[in-house]
């Protein structure tokens, strides 16, 4: 028998307010336990929700950015359940009516088909706090609660794990160009619960459906897809039945595992947030916040390629973060040549950031000091090996490279009159060179140049240096 | 529509209150003939009527996103009401869970 | 100092002369109100060493002739946060909470330079209209103290009343201000929701509570309603763009008023004696000029069912929050995590408070959410129509505040049923969102009757008005109880 696999997202993107969504307490988590706390975030009595404008139009970015239609009339429901990190004991999110619905993300599959994976809904509400677990006891710490989440809640519209991650990578980059959220899995601010079933190829009805949960980054997502394909297959082909239930993914055995038995739907007890009167979104708001997205990816790289000269290939590289887009755009901007560029970011940049696992805001490297070292190559100032270690030293240390190179004398010599004595030189010295040379034997201006550049300690123009020396040689 | 035991059991497990078999008798039937009482609405038309869950015409009540400063004094008050503290966390007995719960 | 003879404006001269400081004020009110309180439990908490503290700062600094509340006591119900002082709620859960923060109202006394005394008792949450439902003590009402003053401000109304303190604050969710004004024979406001923040009022009904004043005088109450009023950022339902001087039109006679007369507030069920108060009243206003006709609220039979659904599902949302975990009693002997939350919560909270989160749950759980919750919106929905419709040719309605005269302690409290039917005449003004005066109207075996004046939205001004008038030409309000007070 063959299946065919359905599989939907529930993804929560914290949304990088300065303020949470209900309390004017900071958007941040720190070191100190409840140090970013106040009243409304302990739930005291008394207290009332306000509502942050930054965060509604962060999530009103997060829809339009994902082509999904604005609801003109909102309200905020109240979901009531007990757990400590929950303070008021209820979270306000939005039930009834979710601030956007039907929109869709184009996701490249191999072989360059594309597939419209539907987004169903995306919501507003606010986080909770955290929990951590040590002997006998739980610590909680409110820092979290209330930090702005949008949940963007997928059609079944994916067939394969493949589908799924590949879903799951285009909304990451659509969410971060957006310009709403730092999407960092392994730091919270994207998490994501997945939904999946089988059915027999031909059947029109889903297949009874589990839920992932605890997955802990992209390949995880994949893997914990594929398993859970494979186990409900062995399940029906054997005979059995496909239980409701939430799965966890075991990072250390790659199974997925019981958590739960859904028995019924839980019961939230809804309804609607009498503290916050309703949000009206007006069209004049939404062409607003529509103003405010930043460009997206695919149009990125369309400009990359038609106007600045860019590869197709480089201009996918360069857009897969928006940190590495901005800086490619800031360094082109500084006055580099943008293939230049485009080629220092993906080669030498990018292992460096592999190499020391660093983003680009974690090093000290400027658009401004790249450009002018790019520069620097180009009008022939620096060698290209030079370069490698004026790159070092702008990455690590956030020099100005001109004066660094010109304080440190790694000019480029590049004058004839200085050079031309120095080949003569070099040549007098090494007349079996030359014969050989003579006798067609194309070694021996590799030796001559290694001289050169041993003599110069490697601050001779290559090229200068080249065209000097078979002048030299054929005056010889 | 009386209601059983059962689903006053329920309830105060929703609830997280608890209640012995006399306590259980005896809302059971006041929550039976209260609900009854609930049922006459039933007699009202409502049909096409909105429901009413604000009373002040008020939309958009929103505010600038602007961060207060945090402010130890008030964290320090805080912490000091909680029943049980430790290292600026909030104590409770152990949530038999693993890991980091996140929302739901 | 005498609270039944001096009004506001006699106190307020006599400290701008000096005849009388701030501080002697406040002195002398503890001093009788410790004795008074002995024989009608109206307080939970003093604060007497703070309140004379602050007496004596406010009288160093010179009383403000400006300011008519500069050194004049008031008394807090204990659901209202006040920043330091104990604030219970009645509950037991709340025991020995202290707040870290002053609800916005306090903060307005205290810019006022008024002088807090002290706590107020009330049924715990604010659930109740006898005060018997308080984890601390029953309030007696000083007319005859083995009848129940009302509530759930029954502590608030009853120090008026005995005349321990010239204003005291209550909150009205349905009829909490203006029942035991009626039972205790004083002026009690039921402000338009979102006139007064409702940042620290611990929350019952979140769409039905609203902060209010209690006085023994229709000037003197609207004079405090002045300073409490006013659009709070904190409070997302909270309105500001109607203010006005509530004392502005006090004179201005109710010649030409229009006033309904609902014929359902007078109808079966309302004992004899209180009808005839409320007709009396009738005839009072027609004789002074306005214009007084029958009007219907056809579906204010409702009320009760829905008001019971609305409040108490809101409610068991509003105090899930007590929890033990935070802040507030957590159960000794609870080993885990859900002892913590059963047992703290099993022991924190009295029958009625555990009966209301029970019908607030069931209300809004799976299946039931429609017949209940949403049907109860809808017919609130059709309440409010009603009054719309009688204030489209009508001014004010009139009508009695409760059905009956204080009933005596331990009466009702055994069958909810009977005690949520009391609510009848109060709920729908909560349900509407409607502002509500209670002012006395008579006696009846030597107990207050209240009446009830209900405006349009954001017209407290023309409801004084009318109150106002009619105090002028009674003097039902110039009564004082022979129980309590220090005459």
């Amino acid at each position: 028998m063959n299946f065919e696999t359905t599989i939907g997202l529930e993804v929560h993107v914290e949304l990088k307010t300065k303020s949470k969504m209900f309390s004017p307490s900071a958007n941040e988590f720190g070191d100190t336990p409840n140090m970013n706390t106040n009243v409304i975030d302990w739930g005291y009595p008394g207290v009332l929700p306000s509502v942050n404008k930054g965060a509604l139009e962060y999530g009103m970015r997060a829809a339009l950015a994902l082509n999904a239609t604005i609801a003109k009339e909102n309200h905020f429901d109240r979901k009531n359940y007990f757990y400590p990190d929950n303070p008021k004991a209820y979270q306000i999110t939005q039930f009834e009516q979710p601030i956007g619905h039907d929109g869709w993300v184009e996701v490249e599959l191999e072989a360059g088909d594309t597939k419209k994976i539907g987004i169903e809904e995306l919501h507003l509400e606010e986080d909770a706090g955290k929990n951590t677990h040590r002997g006998q006891n739980s610590y909680v710490d409110l820092n979290r609660q209330g930090t702005p989440l949008i949940e963007i809640v997928s059609k079944p519209d994916m067939a394969s794990p493949e589908e799924a991650y590949k879903y799951l990578e285009t909304l990451r980059q659509v969410i971060q160009f957006s310009g709403v959220s730092d999407v960092k899995m392994e730091e919270g601010s994207l998490r994501v619960d997945a939904n999946i079933s089988i059915r027999p190829v031909g059947q029109t009805e889903y297949g009874t459906k589990t839920e992932l949960k605890n997955i802990n980054s992209f390949n995880y997502l994949r893997k914990g897809l594929e398993y859970e394909e494979k186990r409900q297959a062995q399940i029906l082909l054997s005979g059995g039945t496909i239980r409701q239930e939430t799965r966890g993914y075991n990072e250390n055995t790659g199974e997925t595992v019981l958590q739960r038995i859904k028995e019924g739907s839980d019961d939230y007890r809804y309804f609607p947030e009498p503290d916050i009167p309703p949000i009206h979104i007006s069209d004049d708001w939404i062409e607003a916040v529509r103003q405010s997205i930043p460009e997206m990816p695919a149009a990125r790289r369309q400009r990359y390629v038609n106007d600045l000269g860019l590869s197709a290939a480089d201009a996918t590289v360069l857009t897969q973060s928006l940190e590495m887009s901005d800086f490619f755009e800031a360094t082109v901007k500084a006055g580099a040549d943008a293939k230049l560029a485009a080629n220092w970011l993906q080669g030498e940049v990018s292992a460096y950031l592999n190499a020391e696992k660093l983003e680009l805001a974690g090093t000290k490297l400027t658009a401004e000091n790249l450009a002018t070292m790019i520069n620097l190559i180009t009008d022939g100032t620096i060698s290209s090996k030079i370069a490698k270690k004026v790159f070092k030293e702008i990455i690590t240390n956030g020099t100005e490279p001109k004066q660094w190179v010109e304080a440190k004398g790694l000019v480029q010599l590049s004058d004839p009159a200085k050079l031309l004595p120095i080949i003569t030189e070099i040549l007098d010295n090494n007349q079996q060179s030359i014969d050989d040379f003579k006798k067609g034997k194309d070694r021996a201006i590799g030796f001559l140049v290694g001289q050169i550049m041993k003599q110069t300690r490697g601050q001779a123009n290559p090229k200068v240096v080249n065209q000097l020396l078979m002048k030299e040689l054929k005056q010889r | 529509m009386a209601i059983s035991k059962e689903q006053v059991t329920h309830v105060a497990n929703l609830a997280r209150l608890s209640f012995d078999d006399a306590e259980l008798s005896q809302f059971t039937d006041q929550m039976s003939e209260i609900t009854d009482m609930f049922n006459e609405l039933q007699a009202v038309d409502t049909t096409d009527v909105e429901p009413m869950t604000h009373v002040v015409d008020l939309v958009n009540v929103v505010r600038e996103d602007v961060p207060a400063p945090a402010d130890p004094e008030e964290r320090k008050a805080l912490l000091a009401n909680a029943p049980d503290t430790e290292d600026g966390y909030i104590k409770v007995p152990a949530i038999f869970n693993n890991g980091e719960d996140s929302a739901e | 100092m005498n609270f039944f003879d001096n009004d506001l404006t006699t106190i307020h001269n006599q400290l701008v002369n000096q005849e009388l400081t701030s501080y002697d004020l406040t002195k002398q009110t503890i001093d009788a109100l410790k004795e008074t309180d002995k024989t009608i439990d109206a307080f939970l908490t003093l604060d007497e060493a703070n309140a004379l503290a602050t007496a004596k700062a406010i009288d160093e600094k010179g009383i403000d002739p400006d300011n008519l509340f500069a050194g004049i006591p008031i008394a807090i119900k204990d659901n209202i946060m006040t920043k330091g002082l104990r604030t219970t709620a009645a509950s037991k859960i709340l025991e020995n909470f202290t707040p870290v923060y002053d609800a916005t109202v306090m903060e307005k006394i205290h810019a006022n330079d008024m002088v807090v005394i002290g706590k107020t008792n009330m049924d715990e949450f604010a659930m109740g209209g006898s005060t018997e439902n308080s984890a601390f003590k029953t309030t007696k009402n000083p007319w005859n103290t083995t009848k129940v003053p009302g509530g759930s401000s029954g502590g608030s109304a009853a120090a008026v009343s005995a005349g321990m303190v010239p204003f005291t604050l209550g909150s009205d969710t349905g009829g909490s201000i203006r029942q035991p004004a009626s039972f205790t024979g004083v002026v009690g406001m039921k402000p338009t929701y979102g006139r007064i923040s409702r940042w620290g009022l611990i929350a019952f009904g979140s769409s039905l509570d609203q902060i209010g004043p209690f006085s023994r005088s229709v000037k003197d109450n609207a004079a405090l309603l002045n300073i409490l009023v006013g659009v709070d950022k904190r409070d997302g339902t909270s309105v500001g763009d109607h203010d006005a001087d509530f004392t502005a039109k006090l004179d201005a006679g109710v010649k030409g008023l229009r006033i309904g007369l609902p014929k359902e507030y007078l109808g079966a069920g309302v004992q004899q004696e209180v009808k005839d108060a409320i007709l009396a009243a009738a005839d009072k206003y027609r004789e002074l000029g306005a214009i007084v006709d029958e009007v219907s609220l056809p579906h204010s039979k409702y009320g009760v069912a829905a008001y019971y659904i609305i409040s108490s599902s809101e409610a068991s949302s509003n105090l899930q929050r007590f929890d033990g975990i935070r802040y507030g009693v957590r159960a000794k002997d609870a080993k885990n995590l859900n002892d913590v939350y059963v047992d703290s919560r099993t022991q924190g909270f009295g029958p009625e408070v555990k009966r209301r989160i029970m019908l607030g749950m069931y209300s809004l759980s799976a299946g039931y959410y429609d017949a209940y919750f949403k049907k109860a919106a809808q017919v609130r929905t059709l309440m409010r129509q009603d009054f719309a419709n009688i204030f489209k040719d009508h001014d004010l309605v009139l009508g009695p505040v409760a059905p009956t005269t204080a009933y005596g302690i331990g009466e009702d409290v055994s069958d909810p049923l009977t005690m949520y039917a009391g609510d009848v005449l109060s709920v729908p003004v909560n349900l509407a969102g409607l502002p509500g005066l209670s002012l006395p109207a008579g006696f009846a075996d030597g107990l207050p009757i209240g009446m009830q004046i209900i405006g349009q939205s954001f017209d407290e001004a023309t409801i004084y008005q009318a109150g106002y008038a009619f105090e002028q030409a009674t003097d039902f309000h110039k009564q004082v109880p022979t129980l309590g007070g220090n005459n």
